[in-house]
């Protein structure tokens, strides 16, 4: 017998329930992502419309996610992200990097 | 003081935890700068983040994460400039050295003193006597950059 079993990829959402993604909790997200990861989810969703401020070690936290989630043969998606936070992407030329998207509710199910 | 001339001065713990509080000062301050050519809400918005980029640095490097430290900084308004200053008495380092981003390789790090750079018209950073000062200014009357 010939069976395809395949578990559908999951994807995990973050959302993030803080207005500022700095240099104070940028470890913290970084360490959540890792232990995602080592818990075997490759698939991740970081829903950042509640964070109205990022700077640099935010997005470094974020990029950290992103590298790993390819080294998993995974991924790393954003949502929701507010004007001036979506311009510190485009400032730092991230916004070419990250698939983003309006919303949660834009992204694609996965296969 | 001269008319029209604001400096807050601040003193800090040396603990990332203060960071939203002075992000927030230099919101208010830009808020409300009527003379202000550009858009304000971008201005608080540059200037807290300019002011978080240069306080992690000086936490994290010149005070090397010490809680028992201070981060002095004063925020200000100079004729047509607003002006930042951050001291610290560490090494000190040579700011013209630091490079910019490699847009093409994805590092953690390395994108606080660009972004800095990119948002204020001028920065330099020298030595003062026993301590060295960062001085960040943004004219307020050339608009956005």
């Amino acid at each position: 017998m010939n069976l395809d079993i395949a578990e559908p990829k999951k994807l995990v959402v973050i959302t993030i329930k803080e207005e500022r993604l700095d240099a104070h909790n940028a470890a913290d997200l970084k360490a959540e992502l890792l232990a995602l990861f080592e818990q075997g989810k490759k698939n991740i969703l970081i829903n950042l419309q509640d964070v109205r401020f990022i700077d640099s070690s935010g997005l470094g936290a974020l990029v950290s996610g992103f590298k790993n989630a390819i080294t998993n043969q995974g991924s790393l998606k954003l949502a929701g992200l507010q004007p001036q936070v979506k311009s510190m992407f485009e400032l730092t030329r991230l916004h070419r990097v990250f698939d983003i998207y309006p919303t949660t509710a834009d992204v694609p199910e996965l296969p | 003081m001269e008319k029209n001339r604001i400096e807050i001065d601040i003193k800090i713990p040396n603990q990332t935890r203060y960071l939203r509080l002075i992000g927030k000062i230099g919101e208010e301050l830009a808020i409300g700068l009527d003379e202000y050519a550009g858009n304000r809400n971008t201005l608080a918005y540059y200037i807290n983040l300019v002011l978080t980029e240069s306080v992690i640095n000086t936490i994290t490097h010149a005070n090397a994460c010490d809680p028992n430290k201070i981060v002095h900084l004063s925020i200000g308004i100079e004729q047509d400039d607003l002006v930042i200053r951050v001291f610290d008495e560490g090494k000190g380092f040579d700011i013209n050295e630091v490079p910019p981003p490699d847009f093409e390789d994805l590092a953690e790090g390395g994108r606080g003193v660009f972004l800095i750079r990119s948002i204020m018209d001028s920065v330099n950073y020298r030595k003062k006597g026993s301590e060295n000062v960062l001085e960040m200014r943004k004219s307020l009357v050339k608009g956005e950059k």
